[in-house]
């Protein structure tokens, strides 16, 4: 298991992110400016904030040569995960159904959330990036981070079982719609979600939750 | 190269926190009577084909999801 992890100028969590992948596996890191992926057999794009979040987060890593070549290996099944400033980036991309909006209370929000495992309905991959557990406890740190989409796309979502992870009742730090904190899209290759799995690993640090979610997406590469 | 200004605002139904956050600042300033403050986004560039600008603009300087766009000739000032 090859996992790469794609670095932007402004990205701060490759180095977790890198860590977390190499408890399943070898991981390497992918500058932005790179035009091919090697032969890895899944890619995180890490939280932070790339090209300095400038217009909006992702807004300007999504054209960046890595970024055009996660969407080729995206295109081709390969499974990727985007955490907090990655899920901006795959949405604005057009990877993933929605936005990140400025969170409802303005402020910059740090705190560990539980978070409730969404089932998967159906698609080519019904349990696709699952964790094992019912509900996981990850923090989640970001001033972006309410999820938003129309609402005849929320209904889609929905229905194509493509909620993967909501905050639990009353936890939702950012007002995200239907407390959704990270959705995959339809093929079931792709996951972002805004709290950081790669930042509970290790239980020196509270929870080591977070290792359901690399393990989950390292095993769709295996089946990939 | 053409001026041009593009004016950028969050859509009509999703929530703005800014505009809000300044709407509530106004009254202790003594703005009284002030309301839906929306806070958007002004760019402003020279362009050699203006006829681009639409395409430019949904691409990268708008989020057409989520946010909605005027361009703006300051030609011949």
């Amino acid at each position: 298991m090859l996992w790469g992890v794609v670095q932007f100028p402004g990205s701060c969590d490759e180095r977790d992110a890198l860590h977390a992948c190499e408890l399943s596996g070898e991981a390497r890191l992918i500058w932005h400016e790179e035009r091919g992926l090697g032969e890895v057999d899944a890619v995180v794009i890490p939280g932070g904030f790339s090209y300095g979040d400038y217009l909006r987060a992702g807004a300007i890593a999504r054209f960046s040569p890595a970024m055009e070549a996660v969407a080729e290996f995206a295109a081709a099944g390969g499974p990727v995960l985007g955490i907090c400033n990655g899920f901006q980036v795959l949405c604005e991309a057009g990877l993933l159904p929605g936005a990140l909006l400025v969170n409802e209370s303005t402020r910059f929000i740090c705190r560990q959330v539980d978070l409730v495992v969404e089932a998967s309905g159906s698609g080519k991959r019904p349990k696709s990036f699952n964790a094992p557990s019912e509900r996981l406890s990850i923090p989640a740190k970001h001033g972006e981070g309410r999820y938003w989409a129309p609402e005849e796309m929320l209904e889609a979502i929905e229905a194509n079982g493509q909620v993967a992870y909501r905050y639990a009742p009353g936890q939702n730090p950012n007002g995200s719609a239907r407390d959704i904190a990270g959705v995959r899209n339809e093929a079931g290759n792709v996951l972002g979600l805004m709290p950081h799995p790669e930042h509970a690993v290790d239980a020196m640090t509270g929870s080591t939750d977070g290792l359901e979610v690399f393990e989950a997406v390292a095993a769709a590469g295996a089946r990939a | 190269m053409a001026k041009a200004r593009v004016l950028i605002r969050p859509k009509e139904g999703i929530l703005d926190p800014q505009g809000k956050a300044v709407e509530r600042a106004l009254p202790a300033l003594g703005f009284e009577g002030v309301e839906h403050v929306r806070v958007g986004r002004m760019v402003e560039l020279e362009a050699e084909d203006p006829a681009r600008l639409p395409e430019l603009c949904e691409q990268l300087l708008a989020n057409p999801l989520i946010e909605d766009f005027e361009i703006e000739s300051i030609d011949g000032a």
